[in-house]
């Protein structure tokens, strides 16, 4: 059934030429050149912001580049939607999986088919495909009982029922245990043996190398290089993802000997979502005066530390996390509020503030814990007295003295967030992706902000994605991948290779880098 | 005519409308639709349905006068709720009370006037058997509708590919959405199919039920039915017995009043009512643990994305 | 070509306060075109249902004991709507506060009970239509049960309720089988304010409740709650607020307002309780909430507003022959314009092209 495909491997089955794609003035793709050999396993490398998702969606049709072009066996192809990229061939798997949870495994598969087969013969299709790849799936079970893992087998053999010859995946053991894992390459191997070509996305420096021919690496929206896994080491491979600039090194008043005012012990929790990652025994402690930052990957675990850290979900003992001495692990936000903590969420919209309610408010959100009520009353006084405070120390731009926070653009809505709660100088302060989606301009204020309050005594916790702020601002940086958390290092000292391994799940010593790594 | 096979006949009677507006209704939240307004629609479609038979001295005019009323307040709430993304609950209720105020004007020249009511089948031999005969073969057509329409849902949500992408649509609009398929317009032809038989259900009173009209007639039915749409977990068949299960609450209690049992006739009359609570409790509350079985994007607003 | 929402980057303000009126004017564009195929004069019936009632002052009063229990109630109603909580059973709430205070008015029946009666009616009436509509919500917070269902099942109970009560143990003695109480005696009576008029003290206390609202909601933690929970429930998450509990007590305060409107309605203008005192004011109340705008001054506005409906439609009765249906048609369609005018507070309505934007989608 594959006999078309045994196409001499000279000829790519996709070439990707000069592919640029502009969101106004920022750059997500910046002439990237690519090509997919039928047979091989191609791996797209890269750190979060690096342009692989808009790449891929682009491969597959969703959106549309504005310069370059896509050459399908050589023809100059130009991809109306998905539903083309599917008609030549061309298969995906999504990293968020659009699935119907109370329909059954076979009805899932069916919406993702055209209408014109017949229900048996889909039925058929999936019992085919699952015995010969070995994704073993009931057609009649239905979504919500099924794992993650086996979720994904409904997208993967979705797409392998149009016979694809070009199969995208987009970070798919990203949901995976070790083991589930393993399955999925065994699958992929046989694709591989049948002639298909296969686009591999992932940051999981291992995984590529066991699996993948060869890999191309995008760093801030262009390509920065072609290589062959196998034949490099996750060092070097980790260099060329997190590149080798240096950022501005801050001498900051790192408090040595000054006490440990946030302390996690042993801090374990079972997610809500099923999507969500289990946390293992983590433990870290911040001093007065210091940023520890927590690298790694977006999906490891940051949101559910973020919720046990602030209290939205609560530990299971008390001694889990200490604030400044007091067992909190299982007081509500406000007790820890009143405790001298402040928390700033990773979302800005919906989470740190309430879209259509005033600015004022949303200082209420957080601030009547601690004071700007008499009595059950709302201080509104004090409520605006933290927005003037925080639009002139933090340069905040809006269009009247008290807007809708939905009204403010990201940086402008960022730096209120971030200030409201500086603004009460906390003992302890907690930020989830202090810079993500804002300007350069406001993430610098920002950065200088958390810079200012650890001098002046504050413990700062900042999780963050973006490694170059935290080797810009952090004191020590720890590494979060999967749920558990390395031990902290200097991070002047610290190397990006070093960093960059473990963000990718490596277990590599440091010894066996050959680097000197301080404590 | 024995007790028993007058008990039957009249629990199939009591079952009829709450069957008729509780499966469209069902459609409609499978698409992922929350319409409060079955009340409204049934009792418009009770005042036009028996104005029209009035006026025209057709039975069949009658009902089909009874399915458009229907339909055009089904048309109002989806003009409002999947084109202007406005709440459904408050528009839902909107259309209650104006369908009950509208009902009570149009219906008040025809109020104590008579038609004759829908005939009854009459199959020689068939239904003259005894016992059985008048049970299964002397109905009239609007309970062989009713018993058509639960079985014809449950057939196209089950058996058949568009029946499959508006439960999916109900699941999850937005996936749906991202895999091409037209939301609004689906949903807006399951609102209009709801209001077709909620109309039905209230012609079916004011024509066979109790061939007449007075106002208000409809007495919470169509709320009844909402509540049966959630005691069916969503399910057609399970419909069809929580609908005569609820008839038959409705009759018996109405015997045991009569029956001179000692039990005040409110508290029996209350039955169907505080069963329906009990019942939504019950359902929730075991669902909880294994999953909601209503369909998750019920009662959501959906703008697509530009 | 269709028709596309946009959502708008701030509330619009202009169409916050454009959006009654026009929806307002709508309504009265519809039922000028209902009074003509009914063969009326439509500016003739539009005064005698709107102007006529404020020109003269018994039915300047009438409005505002017909619009006491309509704030009192939508009052409550708002609280729950804005915590995004929908208590649709306030109509049963009303009738058993009714009853709970009647009780005291039944038992202290000739007795020479002294003035301590009718505060305590007043209080059981509110305590009883509390704690019925925490059966809704404690099936909701306790059970996921849809409290719309639950509430509304309710409301038939409840009148079932009344029906025993006053067909049965309470029934007059001296009233010739009637299904009603006795004449509730004069302590028991909510006390007029203008001799002679119907306007009682009730409308005072609907004052006063919608002040406490105004600044309930306006100026304490409490109301930033409530409306946080209702507007974006992983904020309130964020910010500590416990959504149950705000569930449980909104309902338990709607529902006491509801109660308290009933034993007023029954102690005051009607004087004894019975069977259908209540012309529906729990769903007309709906009605109000929304139509003020989940405000407490907007709903005074609207409450005096659609109780001013409900007198013009009584005269247009007498004086019109139009029937009294007319009002609840006038009621639904108003509700009706004014969803849909408040739709463009929100979102922009656009008219598109059938291109289709194939990029530009991050």
């Amino acid at each position: 059934m594959l006999d078309q495909m045994q196409t001499p491997a000279a000829q790519p089955l996709l070439q990707a030429i000069g592919i640029t794609k502009l969101y106004g003035t920022f750059v997500a793709n910046d002439h990237i050149d690519l090509d997919l050999h039928p047979a091989q396993i191609h791996a797209l490398l890269g750190e979060n912001g690096a342009g692989k998702s808009t790449f891929v969606k682009i491969a597959y049709g969703l959106i549309q580049p504005n310069a370059g072009e896509l050459r399908w066996l050589g023809h100059k192809t130009v991809l109306a939607g998905p539903a083309q990229a599917r008609a030549l061939g061309i298969g995906m798997v999504f990293q968020h999986f659009s699935l119907f949870e109370n329909l059954t495994v076979a009805e899932n598969i069916a919406l993702g088919l055209p209408p014109d087969e017949s229900f048996a013969k889909v039925s058929a299709g999936i019992a085919e495909i699952s015995r010969r790849y070995g994704l073993p799936l009931e057609p009649r079970r239905d979504v919500w009982r099924l794992s993650v893992g086996e979720r994904q087998r409904i997208e993967i053999v979705r797409a392998l029922m149009q016979n694809p010859r070009l199969l995208i995946l987009d970070e798919p053991t990203s949901v995976l245990t070790p083991q589930e894992a393993d399955q999925l390459f065994v699958v992929l191997e046989s694709l591989k043996a049948e002639g298909r070509a296969i686009l591999y996305i992932s940051h999981k420096l291992d995984e590529v190398k066991r699996l993948c021919d060869t890999a191309t690496i995008l760093r801030g929206g262009k390509k920065v290089a072609t290589c062959e896994p196998r034949r490099e080491t996750a060092a070097s491979l980790a260099r060329m993802m997190v590149g080798s600039e240096i950022g501005e090194v801050k001498s900051g008043a790192a408090g040595q000997g000054a006490a440990a005012r946030l302390v996690v012990r042993d801090l374990s929790l079972v997610p809500d979502d099923p999507h969500g990652i289990r946390l293992d025994r983590i433990c870290l402690d911040v001093r007065g005066g210091e940023i520890l930052g927590i690298a790694g990957v977006a999906g490891n675990g940051q949101d559910e530390l973020f919720a046990a850290l602030s209290g939205e979900r609560l530990a299971d003992s008390d001694g889990n996390i200490v604030i400044d001495g007091h067992a909190a692990g299982r007081l509500s936000i406000t007790k820890r509020r009143r405790l001298g903590a402040a928390f700033v969420p990773e979302e800005r919209l919906g989470h740190a503030t309430a879209p259509r309610m005033t600015l004022s408010d949303n200082a209420l959100l957080t601030g009547h814990a601690v004071g700007m009520t008499h009595d059950g009353f709302i201080d509104r006084a004090a409520a605006l007295n933290v927005v003037d405070r925080a639009t002139k120390t933090f340069d905040i731009r809006k269009a009247k003295r008290d807007p809708e926070a939905v009204s403010l653009s990201g940086g402008n809505l960022q730096k209120f967030v971030v200030g409201r709660e500086i603004l009460r100088e906390p003992g302890v302060l907690v930020v989830s992706q202090p810079t993500w989606g804002v300007d350069a301009g406001a993430a610098a204020v920002i950065r200088q902000a958390l810079i200012d309050l650890a001098v002046r005594g504050a413990a700062v916790l900042v999780i963050s994605q973006d490694l170059d702020e935290l080797l810009e601002i952090a004191d020590r940086i720890a590494v979060v991948f999967t749920g558990r958390l390395s031990p902290a290092i200097d991070s002047k000292a610290a190397d990006r290779e070093h960093l960059g391994l473990l963000m990718g799940g490596s277990t590599a010593q440091p010894q066996e880098l050959g680097h000197a790594v301080g404590a | 005519m024995g007790l028993l096979e007058a008990i039957i006949l009249s629990v199939i009677a009591a079952s009829t409308p709450l069957l008729l507006a509780a499966s469209g209704e069902l459609l409609v939240e499978r698409a992922g639709v929350l319409n409060l307004g079955v009340e409204g629609m049934m009792i418009m479609g009770a005042a036009c349905g028996f104005a029209a038979a009035y006026l025209t001295e057709s039975t069949l005019l009658g009902t089909l006068a009874g399915i458009l009323a229907g339909m055009l307040m089904a048309a109002a709430f989806a003009a409002l709720t999947l084109g202007l993304a406005v709440n459904q609950v408050a528009t839902g209720l909107a259309l209650t009370i104006f369908g009950l105020g509208l009902s009570g004007l149009i219906g008040a020249g025809f109020v104590g006037q008579k038609i004759t009511p829908a005939p009854e089948l009459f199959i020689p031999v068939l239904t003259d058997l005894p016992f059985i005969g008048r049970i299964l073969f002397g109905q009239d057509a609007f309970v062989y509708a009713s018993i058509v329409l639960v079985a014809g849902i449950w057939w196209f949500l089950y058996s058949t590919r568009p029946g499959l992408v508006l439960r999916a649509i109900g699941d999850n609009h937005g996936s749906a959405h991202a895999l091409g398929y037209p939301v609004l317009w689906l949903r807006t032809l399951a609102v209009l199919f709801g209001g077709a038989c909620a109309g039905l259900a209230g012609a079916y009173l004011s024509l066979a039920y109790t061939p007449f009209f007075i106002a208000g007639m409809t007495a919470g039915r169509g709320w009844i039915a909402l509540a049966l749409v959630v005691f069916a977990s969503w399910r057609p068949g399970r419909l069809a017995a929580g609908a005569y299960l609820f008839g038959a609450v409705t009759i018996l209690q109405l015997h045991a009043q009569g029956a001179g049992l000692g039990i005040p006739p409110q508290l029996m009359s209350s039955l169907p009512y505080l069963a329906t609570i009990i019942v939504l409790v019950i359902i929730s509350r075991v669902r909880g643990a294994a999953g909601s079985a209503a369909p998750a994007s019920l009662g959501l607003a959906f703008v697509p994305d530009r | 070509m269709r028709l596309v929402l946009e959502p708008r980057a701030e509330r619009s303000v202009a169409a916050a306060i454009a959006s009654p009126l026009i929806a307002v004017g709508l309504t009265l564009l519809v039922m000028s075109v209902l009074f003509a195929l009914l063969g009326k004069n439509p500016l003739n019936a539009l005064a005698v249902y709107f102007l006529h009632p404020l020109t003269d002052s018994y039915s300047l009063q009438e409005t505002a004991v017909k619009a006491t229990p309509l704030v009192m109630i939508a009052i409550g109603l708002s609280l729950c709507y804005l915590a995004n909580v929908w208590n649709i059973g306030a109509e049963g709430q009303f009738v058993i506060g009714a009853i709970a205070g009647s009780y005291i008015a039944v038992k202290t029946q000739g007795t020479d009970a002294g003035a301590w009666v009718l505060p305590a009616m007043l209080l059981l009436g509110a305590v009883a239509g509390a704690l019925y509509a925490l059966l809704p919500a404690i099936g909701k917070v306790r059970f996921g049960a849809s409290e719309i269902l639950t509430s509304l099942m309710l409301v038939y109970v409840a009148d079932l309720l009344l029906d025993y009560l006053v067909r049965g143990p309470w029934r007059d003695p001296h009233g010739y089988n009637f299904p009603t109480t006795a004449e509730f005696d004069p302590v028991a009576i909510v006390p007029t304010l203008i001799e002679g008029s119907r306007l009682h003290i009730g409308a005072l206390i609907a004052l006063l409740v919608v002040a406490i609202a105004w600044t309930v909601l306006g100026r304490t933690i409490k109301g930033f709650e409530i409306r946080v929970v209702g507007a974006a429930p992983k904020a309130a998450r964020f910010a500590g607020f416990n959504s149950d509990h705000l569930v449980l007590l909104t309902f338990a305060v709607s529902g006491a307002l509801a109660g308290l409107a009933g034993i007023i309605e029954v102690a005051g203008p009607v004087g004894h309780l019975q069977p259908g005192f209540s012309p529906g004011y729990g769903f007309t109340a709906i009605i109000v909430a929304f139509l003020g705008r989940l405000n407490p001054i907007g709903i005074l506005i609207a409450g005096l507003f659609l109780a001013l409906t409900f007198i013009g439609g009584e005269q247009a009765q007498i004086s019109l022959k139009v029937p009294l249906d007319l009002t609840k048609v006038f009621q639904g369609i108003l509700l009706f314009f004014v969803l849909a005018c408040d739709s463009l507070i929100l979102y922009r309505i656009r008219v598109l092209t059938s291109r289709r934007a194939t990029d530009g989608t991050a």
